[in-house]
Formats: structure tokens, C-alpha cells, sequence
């Protein structure tokens, strides 16, 4: 059923406002009546992942738009691309297909796009307030925006990004709506130790264990401590995000829509009610490895790009040490957190210690690791989903202290003791 | 969800024919299918090693990553994209893959929503034809229409 459009949507589409505007019009409603919208919404900011090239289409359909003239109406950011700008001597992909990827991040430019190449836009000085309407891409971010900032998006994907953001508008469906952001799942931990709960390493890995039982549906979880940090639920989002298709969850006393349970329900008994083990969790940290070699070359972190307090963090973790010869160590992070860490006098210690700092794409897709033989290590739960597939490589997941000791003695050493009494 | 409105539910209207190609597991388009020949390299799907292009895909529903759209897109553009996509379930990730097609290249993979029964009735390897309705019909069978 076709969305009831307002006379600006039905002006757009006759073509008073151009071409450009009229085939972004003409795909943000086609999507609209493909969800079931009743209608559209306005939007107040966008962030595009149709910035990253996978193939001539993507490329066409910005070509399409930026010859047109599109600009975007709204305040939108870009995220990873295929390319390091600033470090340009990490590439190692196709020539050719490195000016293809320069030419469709220009053209997003060309319409109006601010060039921060992050898939952590919530790490930028501006984000969007509680309650705020937005079109949002890149599965790690809108969980962040939903879940932590209580900002509303759906799970945009390529082509509806930036068709919103030229029109600042949107299907009005899914987690924009008060009804579909209610929790119908309730996650229990159950003897759990609170010595685990305090470690970092325990939100990925709790993450990646939700988006296996909830797939897309929206959980709360309840029986941790109140106060969990944004960087801590960064990661659990990224990580059920990548092994679910998890867009919001809730965590009482830590997220905004859940200051208790009740809340996050909305008043409504939950659907399903599952009761997370310490097994459970000894599980999906097992799942994330794909090794038991402890032949170390490459360790990755900062996936989805690490912040200003995780760098902070690992330099405390180095201490002032150097990482083995044998083993290439790669942050990813975006320009701007890159800009705050020179300031704060971080980059030359990190540069010290044998650290090399990614900008503008990650480590998981794009050709950066030069040895694929061995076996790479990572902190980020999607790191470890997806990089098998996408490189070839083989992954031991540890915590970030485990990948700081393991780069340090040149082989992977993790501290089984957190888990084993967990 | 299976679709509770009135079906087949259009996403993406046009005509197609083929053979279909029912998948036994949804599948993800970015990271599950190539697109030089169209071929399912998901090496977690059951079917991997088999070849979309050309078939009418029947699957109950869409799983993975949005970048799966334009995967799809560019399949279409050439020409490794299934014939027309047919579901239990909505699924915008597939449909905005096709609409995005349709726009740039004028080429038109339908994507249809069936009741579950419907869905249920197309046997792998049947030869179908997708009416602009979304109406499936079975030239060889007895009842012409599923």
C-alpha cells in the first residue's frame, strides 16, 4: 500500500525541486510502501554507508544523484570508506579499484556530506539528542544511536541513506515508532560472576551471544549494575549487531529507555524470557576464536573505531612497551578522535610502542594486513565475526589486555582465570 | 513476521519466468552471493556453490548486513540477479536492492511477498511465471495458478 504523502513529497515527485530530489523522493517512498509506512516522517540528521564501494552500482547511483545536484538537507556524516586518506601507504588493494573508491567517496562529498569516514559518529563532538528522528547506516551505529543516545533510526542500509538525506525524510516505520522500540526480550544473567561483569572483555562477548538468541528483535537485559559505560555498550551493540540483525536493545539502569525493566517493556509481558549463563558466555567467547594457534602476527583493535578514553586505555595498557618484532599491531579510529589523541600528546607513544593508527576504514575489510598467515588477534567481537571471511585469516578473540600482552611476547597469551571461574 | 495483509504482496512489480531455486536457509547477499556469476559463497549456507542468476529465488526471508541491497543492485546490473525474489516475508534490505535497479538501469527484479501456503508450494526446480500482480502461475500444472 502506498504511504499518504504530503504536497511537498507529491511536488517532489512531479519534479519541481529537480531531478536528483525527485528520484530520492521517488526510492524513499517506493521503500516506504515496501515496509508498509503509512507514511513519512522528517528527519534531522543522516549518516551514510553508501560511501563504501562494493561494485559498480553503488558508484552509478551516486553518480546518478551528484550529476542531478543533489545536496542533503540535513546535518550527515560519512562512514568508513575502502580507502586511508590520511595514511595513503597502508593501501595494498586494486589500483583500480582504489580510484573507484575515491571517485564514490568525492561524490558524496560533492552532495554536502561532512568527510569524517567513521563508523562511530557517536564518538564526534555533535550527535543527535534523545528522541531526535534520523536515518542512520552502518549496523554499530544505529544500535548506538537507538540504545544509548535514544535516538530514533531504523536499520538503513545502501541507496535509503542517502535517498533520506537529500530529502530529509523517511519511512515512517519500525524503530522510529514508540511501539516497535519496546523490549519483547528479557535477558537474565544467572551466575555471573560480578568480577567478569567488570571487565570490558564481558560486553562483546555478552553482545555477541545476544544477536545469536534474539536475532531482530529488541532485548532488555537486566541484572547488571547500573552506569555501564558508552565504550562498554559500544561494543555489546557491534557485536549483536554483526552476529544478530539487532537494531536497539535495552540494559536497565544503563540505557535511556530502560531506568527498569518495566519501562523498557512498555507495560507489555515479554514474548520470551532467557536466562544467560556463565556456560552460556564460555560459549560464545569460543565461538568468536576460529584458532588455537598462538603463532602471533597481527593484532587489531578499535572495531567499531576506538574512542579517545579506549586509547587512553591502551597506552596505559603498553606502559611504555614495545610490541614484538614479528607482530604488525593496527588502531583503527576515526580522523577526528586521531586529532584529539595528537593533542593529548598520545600518537608519538603509541607510535613508539609499534602501534599503527588506521583512519577513514577498519582493519576487517579492508586489504591492510599484509601477513595473513598465523593468526590474528582482536578485542572487537565483529572483528572476529567477519574478518575470517572477508580476508582469509584466522582470529583468536581476547581481551584488550590479552592482545596488549600477546603483541608484547610475540605469541597469544590470554588470562583464562576471569573466565574459568566465571 | 509472515505477512498478515492481503497476499501476494507486491514490493517490486514486474514479470518474470523461470525455474525456482528454493532455499532451504535465508541467505545474506553481501557476503552470500558473488556477483560475476551469481554464484551462493556463504560457506555456513547449505546451498553454497549454487547459482542464482536467472532462478526465481524462493526464500522465506532476508538475514545479514544492508550493504546486502547493493549487492543485489549490482547483480541486476549484471545480469547474475535472480529473475524475481519470492518471500513469506517483507524484507526492505531486497526490495530497496531491486528498487535501486529499477531506477538507475530500468531493469526490474520483482520482489513478492506469498502467504506461507503459497510459499510453501513451490517446489524447487518448478518452472514459474510471476505475473505483475504477483500472481505465481505453474504452466504445467493442474491448476495453472498456485
Amino acid at each position: 500500500m502506498a504511504p499518504r504523502l504530503e504536497a511537498r513529497d507529491e511536488a517532489r515527485l512531479a519534479g519541481a525541486e529537480g531531478p536528483a530530489q525527485q528520484m530520492a523522493t521517488r526510492v524513499v517512498t517506493r521503500l516506504a510502501a515496501a515496509m508498509g509506512a503509512e507514511e513519512l516522517i522528517d528527519i534531522t540528521g543522516a549518516h551514510i554507508d553508501s560511501c563504501l564501494y562494493h561494485g559498480q552500482a553503488v558508484l552509478d547511483f551516486a553518480d546518478r544523484l551528484a550529476d542531478d545536484g543533489a545536496r542533503v538537507v540535513v546535518p550527515t556524516t560519512l562512514n568508513v570508506s575502502s580507502l586511508d586518506l590520511l595514511h595513503p601507504e597502508h593501501a595494498r588493494g586494486d589500483p583500480e579499484e582504489a580510484r573507484a573508491s575515491r571517485r564514490l567517496m568525492e561524490r558524496f562529498e560533492e552532495m554536502g556530506c561532512r568527510p569524517t569516514w567513521t563508523c562511530a559518529p557517536y564518538q564526534l563532538e555533535v550527535r543527535p539528542q534523545f528522541g531526535e528522528q534520523i536515518a542512520w547506516a552502518e549496523s554499530n551505529a544505529i544500535v548506538f544511536a537507538n540504545s544509548v543516545l535514544g535516538a530514533r533510526t531504523n536499520r538503513y542500509g545502501d541507496f535509503a541513506d542517502i535517498c533520506c538525506a537529500v530529502t530529509g525524510r523517511a519511512p515512517a516505520a519500525g524503530l522510529h515508532l514508540d511501539e516497535h522500540r519496546r523490549a519483547t526480550v528479557v535477558i537474565r544473567l544467572d551466575g555471573v560472576s560480578a568480577g567478569l561483569m567488570e571487565r570490558d572483555v564481558f560486553y562483546p562477548v555478552l553482545g555477541g551471544l545476544l544477536g545469536g538468541l534474539v536475532g531482530k528483535a529488541v532485548p532488555v537485559i537486566s541484572g547488571l549494575a547500573p552506569g555501564v559505560s558508552e565504550d562498554r555498550l559500544k561494543a555489546l551493540g557491534a557485536a549483536s549487531a554483526s552476529t544478530g540483525s539487532v537494531g536497539m536493545f535495552h540494559m536497565v539502569g544503563s540505557t535511556p529507555e530502560a531506568p527498569t525493566l518495566e519501562a523498557a517493556l512498555a507495560g507489555h509481558r515479554p514474548v520470551e524470557e532467557v536466562t544467560v549463563t556463565a556456560a552460556d558466555l564460555r560459549g560464545a567467547r569460543d565461538r568468536l576464536s576460529t584458532t588455537t594457534s598462538d603463532d602471533l602476527r597481527t593484532v587489531s583493535l578499535g572495531t567499531p573505531h576506538y574512542s579517545v578514553s579506549e586509547i587512553g586505555r591502551l597506552v596505559e595498557l603498553l606502559g611504555g612497551r614495545r610490541v614484538g618484532d614479528g607482530v604488525a599491531f593496527f588502531v583503527s579510529t576515526g580522523r577526528d578522535v586521531l586529532h584529539e589523541v595528537e593533542l593529548r600528546g598520545w600518537a608519538g607513544r603509541l607510535a613508539d610502542a609499534g602501534v599503527t593508527m588506521v583512519t577513514d576504514t577498519c582493519t576487517y575489510f579492508t586489504p591492510i594486513i599484509q601477513d595473513r598467515t598465523g593468526t590474528s588477534m582482536t578485542d572487537s567481537a565483529k572483528w572476529a565475526y567477519y574478518a575470517p571471511g572477508n580476508l582469509g585469516l584466522e582470529v583468536v578473540f581476547g581481551s584488550t589486555e590479552d592482545c596488549v600482552e600477546s603483541a608484547i611476547l610475540g605469541r597469544v597469551v590470554r588470562d583464562e582465570g576471569i573466565w574459568a571461574d566465571a | 513476521m509472515p505477512e498478515a495483509g492481503p497476499t501476494p504482496l507486491v514490493l517490486v512489480a514486474g514479470t518474470a519466468s523461470g525455474k525456482v531455486l528454493r532455499l532451504d536457509e535465508p541467505l545474506s547477499f553481501w557476503g552470500g552471493v558473488e556477483t560475476l556469476q551469481g554464484r551462493i559463497i556463504d560457506q555456513r549456507h547449505p546451498q553454497v556453490g549454487e547459482i542464482v542468476a536467472g532462478r526465481i529465488l524462493v526464500m522465506p526471508f532476508g538475514r545479514g548486513s544492508s550493504s546486502g541491497s547493493s549487492v543485489i543492485c549490482e547483480a541486476v546490473r549484471a545480469g547474475t540477479a535472480p529473475a524475481a525474489i519470492l518471500m513469506a516475508e517483507r524484507d526492505d534490505i531486497i526490495a530497496l536492492g531491486a528498487i535501486a535497479a529499477d531506477e538507475i538501469y530500468g531493469l526490474v527484479m520483482p520482489v513478492v511477498v506469498l502467504a506461507p501456503d503459497d510459499h510453501d508450494a513451490l517446489l524447487d526446480g518448478a518452472a514459474v511465471t510471476i505475473g505483475i500482480d504477483g500472481t505465481v502461475s505453474v504452466p504445467d500444472s493442474d491448476t495453472g495458478i498456485v
